[in-house]
């Protein structure tokens, strides 16, 4: 598992730079991420990461874009304009929480 | 006299009530089986009838003759739970009590969340396969389809049994080269997941399949209405993808009793410990198989091995003892790739689909993560295992929990 050096600190990520200890983040790592990304962190960007940050510490999975949307109070299409193309995957990157993912 | 009370006589609820009926004597506890009709199917089979492999007598039975002698079937449809006062109203009126209640109510497609899906081209160009109606459809789709975009979608996450949708398309591809139409068809696989395959280990060694099939991908991919006049689903950041035949897997959700009763999660799957699937809002109630929110895979195999550890776990809670059994999130799915071969997978929470063998004691080994004949003459000898030995709750001789036996390790699985 790769160790790597990122904004003065050390954190584990895997081969897609994904963060693989969840503990290892926080809002300066985020803020850090979302620059790595070409994303500028916004009052409604934050709003998503701590939904996010919350959600997986209570179910222990990433949740979905609908359940951001549902439960979170985010609609699916503002989530595509915050983190343009890939909402799911970015989100999770910047939160510093697994990918969402199939079983294969 | 005690009461157990099961919501659904699916795949686990049928295996809890006929396990349990062996193991709580007829004069202490009684057990009661909930379901709508007195139809069980067998839903693997789903995947094959489109394709002829199946009739649709082959995929289905009653419940009567599933369910062991002693136990209680009543035909019904579920209202709500009140679990202050630990009853059940069905909504012709009855009532039912209950000690202990298993919500096994499983996951329904819901076409009608999706705008436009269950207009003028439902069943017409547009099918689902995860319905016994859907498939028989789609059956007779696909006799006269002979060009044009065919279309798998999968309208978001979780869903039952995952890797249908992919063994679809490799059916359908192996399906139309066999009839000599494929180089008239473009095959689309549409995802709301970055890719076909997400795990590393998968990726690595499935991404062929998608490639040497020469079939597109969709990736990132929320569905938010279909064009039923332009025949076009249509996402939310407003892509485009056009189909003469759509499958697709429409939104799966938990029963609506569930949020009607205020146990569910915002697609009604009952929030639950994911190691002994124990409500975490009540301690007498438990969810078991695809209804509840285990981030496990809602599959057959999923259910078998955590009704497993529930009824053991079960038995002990009643005799006043804690529960020892830990649900490790075990899967195990035959993945058909076409031209009578499959693929095998094995996995649980923590630890990813690797290759290697999958040791079987009186089976042998089969090959995980590789396309073999054995695992496809596995998958079609299920069916017969299915209603013989899984139902009436005998055991199989595979280990409940994952093992590492024969699995090659991967370097790369991330750190807890």
């Amino acid at each position: 598992m790769p160790v790597t050096t990122f904004n003065g600190q050390q954190i584990h990520v895997n081969e897609e730079g994904f963060l693989t200890d969840p503990s290892e983040w926080d809002d300066g790592l985020a803020t850090a991420l979302g620059e790595q990304i070409g994303i500028t962190l916004t009052d409604e960007h934050w709003k998503a990461i701590r939904f996010l940050r919350k959600d997986f510490e209570e179910v222990g999975e990433t949740p979905t874009l609908r359940r951001v949307s549902t439960v979170g109070g985010i609609p699916i299409k503002t989530l595509f304009v915050l983190f343009p193309q890939k909402p799911a995957k970015k989100m999770a990157y910047v939160a510093g929480l697994p990918k969402p993912h199939g079983c294969v | 006299m005690k009461k157990l009370l099961v919501l659904g006589a699916g795949t686990a609820g049928t295996m809890i009530v006929n396990r349990l009926r062996r193991h709580l004597g007829r004069g202490q506890w009684s057990i009661t089986v909930v379901d709508q009709d007195d139809v069980h199917h067998y839903q693997p089979g789903y995947l094959f009838l489109p394709f002829g492999a199946y009739t649709p007598e082959q995929v289905t039975r009653s419940r009567h003759a599933t369910l062991a002698d002693g136990v209680n079937f009543v035909i019904g449809d579920v209202d709500r739970v009140d679990a202050a006062t630990n009853t059940v109203a069905l909504s012709d009126g009855r009532t039912l009590g209950y000690d202990y209640l298993v919500i096994a109510s499983g996951t329904t497609p819901r076409p009608d969340q999706t705008p436009g899906m269950l207009e003028a081209e439902w069943r017409r160009s547009i099918f689902d396969f995860y319905t016994l109606e859907g498939s028989t459809a789609l059956a007779k789709a696909l006799q006269t389809f002979d060009h044009g975009r065919l279309v798998v979608h999968i309208t978001d996450m979780p869903i039952k049994c995952p890797v249908a949708p992919l063994e679809f398309t490799f059916l359908a591809d192996a399906w139309l080269r066999e009839r000599g139409l494929r180089d008239r068809v473009e095959i689309i696989y549409v995802t709301p997941l970055p890719g076909a395959f997400t795990k590393p280990i998968c990726s690595t060694a499935l991404g062929y399949l998608l490639d040497e099939r020469k079939i597109a991908l969709e990736t990132d991919y929320m569905v938010e209405r279909i064009d039923v006049e332009n025949k076009a689903l249509v996402s939310y950041d407003e892509r485009e993808v056009p189909f003469d035949l759509l499958i697709t897997v429409p939104l799966n959700m938990g029963a609506d009793f569930v949020a009607r009763s205020g146990l569910g999660d915002e697609l009604n799957f009952v929030p639950v410990d994911k190691h002994t699937l124990q409500s975490k809002a009540n301690p007498n109630i438990f969810a078991i198989g695809d209804a509840s929110d285990i981030p496990a895979s809602k599959a057959g195999s999923v259910a078998h091995f955590a009704v497993e550890v529930f009824t053991d776990n079960f038995l002990q809670l009643i005799a006043g003892k804690p529960m020892t059994g830990s649900f490790d999130g075990h899967a195990n799915c035959f993945i058909e790739s076409g031209n009578g071969k499959a693929l095998l997978i094995d996995f649980n929470y923590d630890t990813e689909p690797l290759t290697g063998k999958y040791p079987l004691p009186l089976v042998g080994p089969m090959s995980l993560l590789k396309e073999t004949r054995a695992n496809h003459l596995g998958k079609m000898g299920f069916r017969w295992i299915y209603w013989n030995v899984l139902l009436p709750g005998h055991s199989m001789p595979v280990p409940t929990q994952m093992s590492m036996v024969g699995k090659t390790a991967a370097t790369n699985t991330p750190a807890k």
